[in-house]
């Protein structure tokens, strides 16, 4: 108790705590505790029961650590042909679809920046109508498929929501926020606007580009819908979709092939938990490292014109 | 511009024109830059918002929608005469408002609370895990949330048999489908929620809390009478956003969670016009459903924006 009350009290402030102040210090550290704790959990339980032996969960599910070390979980995962047809489609996906929306994403918000500019009211209007009609599953599905023939194609899955309206218009807000007159300075010293944008605008805009940058990858990392409209073929899946596929049908035979002796084959629910561990896991690293822009980003891209 | 006041007047259409040339020339690179964006919405936004008349005809994939024929709102009156599309309809729609009341609460108490958190290091460590699962796709959330509440070797269903002898069926009852869809959506979204609350939490002024400690307030009455006032503009921004967003309940969540079992209640339209359209290949049909959709969707949009017009006058003044 003495710990939680030093803690939320003011170390200037040499007035003895109220009592209000430790009522609140009490709800405000046990509810978002608890609710931390509450996203954590399952996944923390995700790890321990991917490792631990099926009949040894069935035992004692509650307990927050493994009864037992077993990697074989994994093993025979990896040994999975789609799991790394998933990853490599994936890949592409992050690799080749952020460099490609970031791009169009400066480029676009740039030119809308500048108020005074012929013609941009109705270039931002046509890109707000966007945000709030669509033309639906089926014209979308008409054109990748039917006009494009992109059908089992995994451009199909990077070119169609390329870039989205409402992150566009966090990154023109967060250009707008930023101090005009150095690029007047640039302009009047004879750089153009393409280099102002590259040169001035674009290092000032670290914070959103990290934040717009880390959105897009999860983007395209969990990027699961458009791929059961447009992936018909199993080796063309990205990896959300294998690991639904995995979920939803019992796969568990297909990693089990090959493995005759019984002890050596891996349960059905511990396959899942292990393949949900590794179509994860690489989000749940990348993101505490960009979690600092965030706040930055986000607040200062919320801020209206 | 110090050069545009030499230029005289323009008096003829050919000068306006010259001059609009030489403007557009001058700023070359600012509209070179539009144009891939300008490709990028014709050809993804805009081709298919014109393939939506295919809702008014007879579409038929092998002819493509030009050599299509016109039927006029034959399938409208189809949409309309089934009781399929009511129950979507109606799913839809309470859902959304489940949604509404119970989860947009949530951010802004757990906000609040954040808020009154002394400790940076607690803070910062909560936040961080807080955001995660907002990060996680909604296939695997849907993954452990299966797995989790499964009726066979389910934890939360383990504990729950050894405590009562029986089992619940969270996954397989059309009563209980709402209520999951609620609890995953806190989970995954409330902690991210608290973002934008936080923010405007942190521009309010502090000076506002000092004057009410000198006039005797405590910690609660500060948090009802400073905080939540200070985010009472985000808070119905927010609303007003979600009113906009009601016939929207989103593929994915939804779609992990459907099975035959509880399909009374977890049909949406977005699953809906999936069913009909692509794996029953009704295109017309489902373009019908998608188009009404769509504009009721407007019609909702237009009057939050009112509102919002309307309740940001009478904060600001």
């Amino acid at each position: 108790m003495n710990g939680v009350v030093k803690l939320s009290g003011k170390p200037k402030n040499k007035i003895k705590l109220r009592v209000d102040d430790k009522a609140m210090a009490i709800i405000c550290y046990t509810v978002v505790g608890l609710f931390s704790l509450l996203c954590f959990l399952p996944f923390w339980y995700v790890i321990v029961y991917s490792l631990e032996p099926y009949s040894l969960y069935l035992k004692q599910p509650e307990i927050p650590w493994p009864a037992e070390i077993s990697w074989t979980s994994y093993r025979l995962v990896l040994k999975y042909g789609l799991i790394w047809s998933g990853y490599v489609n994936t890949a592409f996906l992050v690799f080749v679809g952020t460099p490609l929306t970031m791009t169009l994403m400066i480029i676009t918000a740039y030119p809308l920046t500048k108020k005074d500019l012929k013609g941009r009211n109705f270039i931002l209007t046509l890109w707000v109508v966007t945000m709030y009609f669509s033309g639906g599953m089926i014209p979308n599905y008409i054109l990748v498929c039917r006009t494009l023939g992109l059908k089992n194609n995994l451009w199909s899955l990077i070119l169609p929501g390329l870039c989205g309206c409402y992150n566009l218009i966090l990154m023109k807000n967060y250009m707008n926020g930023l101090p005009g007159s150095i690029e007047e300075a640039a302009l009047i010293d004879g750089a153009n606007d393409l280099q102002v944008l590259i040169r001035i605008v674009l290092p000032l805009c670290l914070p959103i580009l990290a934040t717009l940058g880390l959105f897009t990858i999860v983007g395209y990392w969990n990027s699961y819908f458009n791929s059961i409209l447009y992936i018909y073929k199993p080796d063309k899946y990205p990896l959300q979709r294998v690991l639904r596929e995995f979920i939803a049908t019992d796969m568990v035979d297909e990693v089990n092939q090959g493995i005759t002796d019984v002890s050596q084959q891996v349960n059905n629910f511990t396959a899942k938990m292990a393949i949900i561990m590794i179509a994860t896991l690489p989000i749940m690293c990348v993101y505490p490292f960009l979690q600092k822009y965030f706040m930055t980003g986000l607040v200062l891209g919320g801020v209206k014109e | 511009m110090p050069v545009m006041m030499i230029v005289k007047q323009p008096r003829t259409i050919r000068e306006k024109l010259l001059n609009l040339i030489v403007y557009i020339i001058k700023k070359r690179y600012l509209y070179l830059m539009c144009i891939p964006g300008l490709v990028y919405l014709a050809i993804f936004s805009y081709v298919p918002m014109y393939g939506v008349i295919i809702a008014f005809k007879d579409f038929s994939y092998t002819k493509g929608i030009m050599a299509s024929k016109w039927i006029g709102f034959q399938y409208f009156g189809k949409v309309f005469a089934t009781s399929d599309f009511f129950d979507t309809f109606r799913n839809s729609v309470l859902l959304s408002l489940l949604r509404l009341c119970i989860n947009m609460p949530v951010p802004i108490i757990l906000a609040l609370l954040v808020n009154e958190i002394g400790s940076t290091a607690f803070k910062r460590i909560g936040q961080t895990v807080m955001y995660l699962p907002h990060f996680i796709s909604w296939v695997a959330i849907g993954g452990i949330t299966l797995t989790f509440l499964s009726e066979t070797d389910g934890l939360v269903n383990i504990v729950i048999k050894r405590a009562t002898g029986h089992t619940i069926p969270f996954l397989s009852s059309a009563g209980m489908f709402r209520g999951l869809i609620v609890g995953t959506t806190i989970w995954k979204e409330a902690g991210w929620g608290t973002i934008i609350y936080l923010a405007s939490l942190s521009a309010i002024n502090l000076e506002l809390y000092e004057a009410a400690t000198v006039d005797g307030a405590n910690r609660f009455q500060k948090v009802w009478h400073i905080s939540l006032p200070g985010i009472a503009s985000v808070i119905s921004i927010q609303l007003i956003l979600q009113c906009g967003n009601i016939m929207n309940n989103g593929f994915e969540q939804i779609y992990m969670f459907q099975n035959p079992l509880n399909i009374r209640s977890s049909e949406v339209f977005e699953t809906y016009i999936y069913k009909i359209g692509l794996l029953n290949t009704d295109f017309s049909y489902s373009t019908a459903v998608g188009l009404f959709k769509s504009i009721v969707n407007i019609i909702l949009v237009i009057i939050a924006n009112r509102g919002a017009r309307l309740l940001g006058q009478a904060t600001f003044y």
